[in-house]
């Protein structure tokens, strides 16, 4: 009934897809961080021209 | 006459508690309000199954082969996803999107239950469609284990949806566990961050499916049709199509689905002591999705001047949004000046995106 051959095997997939999730939701964070700044950069353009 | 005495004398017991579950699955459906437009449907399939020499069988499995197990991919499942994202504001998130991490980290659990499921001899496959239990999202789950080709669909999906209505107890004692009574009580900012622009809102949905799509292929069905609905809602034009996807859309696949899901909880099928394990093992993945977003709050803690409250990584599992409530409601248990709901809503969303990425990656693995 238990199986440690399997759990062992089955642990590679744990960290492989642990870090999967985090370079994925990283990098969706760094390029909502840059989103969030483009309006407003050119909003304080258009405060300057007027 | 005889036909009749036939049908009541072919009455066996495993129909008889599938009956029962079926009942059970009602009246936690009606009496406690769980999951209602879930839970009703299939407890009521379930009952609809069993019944000797059922006339519904065959419809149901026709219409459990159109919807989720045809040849061109699980259609009711993705289709509930356009509704899903059409429900999702994703505006906490945006002020905010480091509360992404805790989404990402709160899907631990699916790994360790694809772990343990495994130490207990379920195949590689299956046991990681019992691992996506801890997605906390039932279109996910049954994406997942359908594409996988897992025999234990309907327990999957009976687990997945019975835990997602049981969050409310689950989570508490967990979060409890995790931290002390000095860090239930720090108080967040509840003005940090500007909201975002409309354009933001508009590209985000876009831009999250091309990367995840990059990234790992096999989720951008899932992650696609999620993004796709949230973009009805923000792109401001088709405001009348968001409310349909919302509503209309959204709890007529419900229904749909769940009455379908019953074709898979036929009591030869579903009567099996694997059942119950794959129960308990999806109150694992549950347990270990509160304990790693908790954790990771902890840790950034040590490393943050700002104070995050620990709890609120616990809405990083996907259950959206009983999740972000319960956290919610233990802060104000805890102080009644604390409110952490638009923190909590923000990890909550985000747990929805990373969860949806989580099934993507077991398929990649898997499939």
């Amino acid at each position: 009934m238990f199986d440690i051959n399997a759990l062992l095997n089955s642990l590679p997939y744990m960290g492989k897809g642990m870090l999967g999730i985090f370079v994925v939701t990283s990098l969706i964070v760094l390029v909502v961080n840059a989103l969030n700044n483009i309006p407003e950069k050119k909003e304080n353009k258009n405060r300057e021209e007027k | 006459m005889g036909v009749l005495i036939e049908n009541f004398a072919s009455v066996t017991f495993p129909q008889v508690v599938m009956w029962i579950i079926g009942a059970l699955l009602i009246f936690l459906a009606i009496k406690k309000e769980m999951e209602p437009s879930l839970l009703l449907p299939m407890g009521f399939g379930a009952i609809l199954i069993n019944l000797p020499n059922s006339g519904a069988k065959h419809i149901i499995d026709v219409m459990f082969r159109i919807g989720i197990d045809n040849e061109f991919g699980e259609l009711m499942p993705l289709i509930l996803f356009i509704g899903i994202g059409a429900m999702i504001d994703f505006t906490p998130l945006l002020t905010n999107p480091k509360l992404m991490l805790f989404g990402a980290a709160a899907q631990f659990g699916i790994f360790f239950t694809l772990c343990l499921a495994s130490f207990f001899g379920f195949d590689i496959k299956d046991a990681a469609s019992i691992g996506i239990i801890g997605a906390a999202d039932g279109p996910t789950a049954i994406a997942v284990s359908m594409e996988l080709g897992s025999k234990y669909v309907g327990a999957i999906m009976v687990a997945a949806y019975s835990y997602m209505a049981l969050v409310p107890l689950v989570q508490p004692p967990i979060i409890k566990l995790c931290t002390t009574k000095k860090e239930r009580l720090i108080r967040m900012d509840n003005t940090a961050g500007k909201a975002p622009s409309k354009l933001t809102k508009i590209l985000f949905p876009i831009v999250v499916t091309v990367i995840v799509g990059l990234v790992a292929p096999d989720a951008v069905a899932l992650i696609g049709f999620l993004m796709f609905g949230n973009l009805i809602r923000e792109c401001g034009v088709l405001n009348s199509l968001s409310e349909t996807a919302q509503k209309v859309l959204a709890n007529l696949v419900t229904t749909f689905l769940g009455i379908t899901i019953a074709a898979r909880m036929r009591a030869d099928e579903f009567l099996k002591i694997d059942t119950l394990l794959i129960i308990g093992l999806g109150l694992f993945a549950f347990i270990f999705d509160t304990f790693a977003g908790v954790m990771l709050a902890k840790i950034m803690n040590l490393f943050s001047k700002k104070k995050i409250n620990p709890m609120i990584g616990a809405a990083g599992i996907s259950a959206f949004p009983m999740s972000a409530r319960v956290v919610h409601k233990m802060g104000l248990e805890e102080d009644n000046q604390n409110f952490l709901l638009m923190h909590s809503i923000g990890v909550n969303v985000s747990g929805q995106i990373a969860s949806v990425i989580a099934g993507g990656l077991i398929l990649t693995f898997f499939r």
